[in-house]
């Protein structure tokens, strides 16, 4: 097995005094997509934040044990948070655009990131191409996301991911307000985006896993119980609680 | 029986609240009319655009003079002021207690801001005599500090805790996954504050410089008790000013009843009228403009 792009190694993580998160040990391979899979309150959407360090700035919470992007240590104190968030993209469960125009959604990451002005129109409109959205805005970029669909936005912020040319993008339930036809679009373009990004997604819906993730993680009270293949998770489960929660017989 | 009766009940509230809207709508036409019917004596005898344009107030001399230009000047010069002041504080008090400051100072500030509203004008007015008009005296080598500036720097506290609150209620108002969606592309806080969290709170900021605007021309009181009250032209913050309110709460009791004077008074208070809703109107349009970025 080649080293994984994206790793945690020993991560535990409480909020207060409750341990949210139990010795994690993962890795993710390089250019394949990864579903986190596990009954809500599991602590997958919480692990996953862990990686862009989005936990930085709540109170109450601490973490032990080490995450790797390579073989960098991504809470190493040389670290600069904002280079790693760079690097590591994020998709929230919610669809949250800036209450700015679609074009600057995406424009202001660019900005901030420090990307030159001639280069930022390039990379809005291939961005929004990769996003399979361009077709609907391309003739009204400077229109408010908020007037966007739903689904439109959500496809917006996976391009306001995509436009900073990150290694890894993590995704939080990204279909999970959405409706089936949306949800075939965002899972169309998660497929895509695979051969250019490592990307890790967590889910709630089964289906969802099976149909685009290569890899399968199922976690349960704070712990990894199997990682393996999706094929082998869903259809030769070692574990017996893997097999009874992909099977419906708890969740 | 039950049912018979809570529907009288239902019957019985719908028309007293509708009573209440009617009587509060009434007193505010009829406010609007006698203003109206009021100034539209005064300009029988005096032209609207002399009323506005002169400088010379003079309504007991003769000839009697009415231009309130000076007076009109006045209280845009010292609103300003208290705005230049008042703004910049208030936004970056909102954001340091929406963003920055801990739980704990937030429960300490937050309380003491709000009581600053609860002081009665007349006391700030006192204090702009006593502490801030020796100050500037010293500051402007006059004779005393009772000008313009007294008048902004005053107003401007008495408008700190309203746009402070109510700003700070925007910005807190915006989504967490606001400022998580700019962290997460590896923005600071301060470019996630000033960049996606303030213009996302923007028709409610705006809306709380309104309301700061809005008490800055209104109020009476302090403005004049500690602005030197000389109607003349001013030409800087460090003269004598005499705002429209405090010639109207000046000149209205000593007044003879339906005299061009009396009259001259309510058109005055139109005027008034008509800057503050001119103002909320073009705060209005902003904040309708902002809205329709605003993401639901």
């Amino acid at each position: 097995m080649q080293q994984p792009k994206l790793s945690a190694r020993g991560i535990s993580l409480w909020f207060g005094e409750k341990q949210v998160l139990k010795d994690i040990d993962i890795g993710f391979q390089d250019r394949q997509i990864t579903a986190l899979i596990g009954p809500s309150g599991c602590g997958k959407s919480t692990l996953l934040r862990c990686f862009n360090r989005m936990h930085d700035r709540t109170p109450g919470v601490r973490l032990s044990g080490h995450c790797y992007l390579d073989q960098e240590d991504i809470y190493a104190k040389s670290v600069f948070v904002a280079a790693i968030r760079r690097r590591i993209g994020m998709v929230f469960q919610k669809a949250n655009p800036f209450a700015k125009s679609i074009y600057e959604n995406i424009n202001y990451g660019l900005k901030i990131n420090g990307v030159q002005e001639n280069q930022r129109h390039e990379l809005i409109v291939q961005s929004l191409k990769e996003s399979f959205l361009w077709d609907e805005v391309q003739h009204e970029l400077h229109k408010p996301a908020a007037q966007l669909s739903g689904g439109q936005q959500q496809r917006l912020c996976i391009a306001r991911a995509v436009a900073l040319r990150p290694e890894v993008i993590l995704m939080d339930e990204p279909c999970s307000a959405l409706d089936p036809l949306s949800t075939a679009k965002i899972e169309e373009l998660i497929k895509n985006l695979k051969a250019d990004y490592t990307i890790v997604i967590v889910t709630h819906n089964m289906q969802q896993a099976q149909r685009i993730a290569d890899n399968t993680v199922f976690m349960y009270m704070g712990r990894i119980i199997e990682a393996d293949t999706t094929p082998n998770i869903f259809n030769n489960a070692t574990n017996e609680l893997t097999s009874s929660y992909v099977h419906g017989k708890f969740g | 029986m039950k049912l018979v009766s809570r529907k009288h009940t239902e019957k019985f509230t719908a028309r007293f609240f509708k009573a209440c809207g009617f009587g509060a709508g009434s007193v505010l036409i009829a406010l609007s009319l006698m203003l109206v019917w009021n100034a539209a004596a005064f300009f029988i005898h005096v032209k609207p655009y002399d009323f506005v344009s002169k400088t010379q107030w003079d309504p007991t001399g003769s000839p009697s003079a009415y231009g309130m230009l000076s007076m009109l000047i006045s209280t845009m010069l010292v609103a300003v002021g208290a705005m230049l002041i008042a703004i910049p504080l208030g936004i970056g008090t909102a954001a340091f207690l929406a963003e920055y400051a801990g739980r704990k100072l937030k429960n300490m500030l937050k309380p003491a801001i709000e009581m600053l509203a609860a002081i009665p004008s007349v006391a700030i007015g006192f204090l702009g005599i006593v502490v801030i008009s020796p100050g500037l005296a010293g500051l402007t080598g006059r004779s005393n500090g009772l000008n313009a500036l007294n008048g902004a720097i005053l107003l401007s506290v008495m408008a700190l805790p309203t746009i402070i609150t109510v700003a700070q209620d925007a910005i807190d108002g915006i989504p967490i996954s606001y400022k998580e969606a700019s962290f997460g592309i590896g923005a600071s806080r301060w470019q996630t504050l000033t960049q996606v969290t303030i213009p996302a709170a923007a028709p409610g900021i705006l809306a709380a410089i309104m309301l700061g605007v809005g008490r800055a021309i209104g109020e009476t009181m302090t403005v004049l008790m500690a602005t030197g009250n000389a109607i003349a032209l001013p030409h800087g913050f460090f003269d004598a000013v005499r705002t429209m309110t405090a010639t109207i709460a000046i000149e209205m009791g000593e007044v003879p009843f339906q005299t061009t004077h009396y009259y001259a008074l309510f058109s005055v208070a139109i005027l008034l009228f008509i800057i503050t809703l001119v103002i909320n109107m073009i705060g209005e349009y902003f904040v309708g403009r902002f809205k329709k970025f605003e993401i639901r």
